[in-house]
């Protein structure tokens, strides 16, 4: 996929750019976030648990990005295209369903 | 091509401003009043009240940054983009000017020159726009009324060559308020020699999408500025063709980024910007006839600095007097320190003295020009300055 800084490879995050030739322009960022992941920052990683979970959805409404979504069986889930690990939905829970746990990468 | 018959007009410098947008069918216009520039956005929002305009979103805003942003979000939709300040407002667009320059979108705006406060002025002063030097906007300076009308004209067109945005400055009341005779081009021929802009890149271009304002770091942020050079350094090469095709088509050339008058066979030269150089011009006039061997330099682009330009007159002189209606406190005159840093690692060596004239809108005469005449003769004979900087008109 085509980024500022040229083809995104297979796995890759970022692509450098060896020369001013190879630069745009202008600094634009070729596509939007549907396209280029923001996922990729973070150290911690949410997990749900089911079982606590009383799908109060105020995950969802606090997620800032929003990476939470609402899973066809009325659970949550959980975008990490665009999870940026903060915490807040692990903060706000009431029934601490959700942990923030190391990623391991 | 149709045939160009002018449709003469006595115009302010101001309504001169807003013609050229009319004619230049800017589709839109970020609005705040400030004095003196209000009557050029007062003038266009006429315009469209009357039915004169078609296609033109104008924006009223809540301050000047604001005016920018609007400017900025416009120009970034693919749309030809304008705007009008002064001094102070034009302080406040400081951030956003990078913004604009940052994204190469060629915005055009015209900035009424307007002393910075305090104390408080409305009078003309060059230090306002030329604070906004380090911008990455080129500037063009309009000795009159028909400089701003053409000024603007051209400058879409140079905008949006190299991508970059414009400021075309004039000065306040001498200019803006004051009536004078203006040629202005039929519509159909400014249409063939300002056509469509196409843009760069566009936000509304859904099958495509991008981003703006995006994070470089410190791995990419230096080569887009290395672009903007670049851009810079392209657009002397396109203000020269643009100013000779506007000079073909409507009989008024620009080419040259120094406009020379009586230069030729010249002991020396008097070099500035703006409206001041009117009078300077009729007084070289005068001098002549008086056995004076003077000419005169008029800077019409301090942005991109045309240091070739410059270099050829100082090869050809023994002395340049910069008259600088602006100051930058702690140093000299501004168009002063540039032309002299430009000077220092070529062969041109001539006398240059500065002469700060005018400030916050102080008479600058004919008879000013004469007595700074007597003064550089004086020193050319002699060899050498008495004074670097010469606060000219100081009450001693």
């Amino acid at each position: 996929m085509n980024t500022l800084f040229g083809e995104r490879k297979e796995g890759a995050t970022k692509i450098v750019l060896k020369s001013v030739d190879e630069y745009p322009e202008a600094p634009i960022t070729l596509g939007t976030t549907l396209v280029n992941f923001t996922g990729d920052w973070r150290t911690f990683i949410p997990v749900i648990d089911d079982d606590k979970c009383v799908k109060c959805y105020i995950c969802w409404k606090f997620c800032p990005e929003p990476a939470i979504f609402i899973r066809e069986d009325g659970y949550v889930g959980v975008d990490y295209d665009y999870c940026k690990g903060c915490g807040i939905c692990a903060n706000e829970c009431p029934t601490n369903a959700i942990t923030m746990e190391k990623e391991e990468k | 091509m149709a045939e160009y018959k002018p449709i003469r007009k006595v115009v302010s410098g101001n309504y001169a401003a807003a013609y050229a947008v009319k004619h230049a069918r800017v589709e839109v216009v970020a609005a705040y009043p400030i004095t003196p520039q209000t009557s050029i956005i007062e003038k266009i929002a006429e315009f469209l009240a009357n039915g004169e305009i078609e296609g033109l979103e104008y924006v009223p805003v809540e301050s000047e940054h604001s005016a920018m942003a609007a400017c900025i979000g416009a120009s970034a939709t693919g749309a030809r983009a304008f705007t009008a300040t002064s001094a102070q407002g034009l302080a406040l667009m400081h951030e956003m000017l990078h913004w604009a320059s940052g994204a190469r979108l060629p915005i055009v705006m015209v900035d009424v020159n307007r002393a910075m406060a305090p104390p408080w002025s409305v009078w003309d002063d060059q230090t306002d726009s030329l604070s906004q030097r380090d911008t990455g906007w080129m500037q063009f300076y309009a000795e009159n009324n028909q400089e701003v009308y053409d000024g603007v004209l051209m400058a879409f067109k140079i905008a949006e060559t190299v991508n970059l945005p414009a400021m075309v400055v004039e000065s306040a009341f001498i200019l803006s308020h004051t009536y004078d005779v203006v040629e202005m081009i039929p519509q159909e021929l400014v249409d063939e020699f300002l056509p469509p802009r196409k843009p760069l890149y566009t936000l509304t271009d859904f099958d495509n999408p991008i981003a703006v304002g995006a994070l470089g770091g410190p791995n990419d942020y230096y080569e887009f500025r290395y672009k903007i050079q670049k851009a810079m350094e392209k657009a002397e090469k396109v203000i020269h063709e643009v100013g000779k095709e506007f000079g073909e088509r409507f009989g008024r050339d620009y080419s040259q980024m120094i406009e020379l008058y009586r230069t030729e066979d010249a002991d020396f030269v008097f070099m500035g910007m703006g409206s001041l150089m009117g009078t300077v011009k009729q007084a070289v006039d005068i001098l002549r006839e008086e056995g004076y061997k003077v000419g005169a330099a008029k800077v019409r682009w301090f942005r991109p600095f045309p240091k070739k330009e410059l270099y050829e007159l100082a090869k050809s002189v023994e002395g340049i007097a910069v008259l600088d209606r602006n100051f930058s406190f702690g140093q000299e005159g501004i168009l002063f320190n540039e032309a002299k840093g430009a000077l220092y690692n070529t062969d041109a060596k001539p006398l240059i003295k500065n002469y700060i004239v005018g400030l916050g809108g102080r008479d600058f005469t004919v008879n000013d020009v004469r007595k700074i005449a007597e003064n550089m003769k004086a020193i050319i004979d002699k060899g050498e300055l008495d004074v670097e900087v010469d606060w000219y008109h100081l009450k001693r």
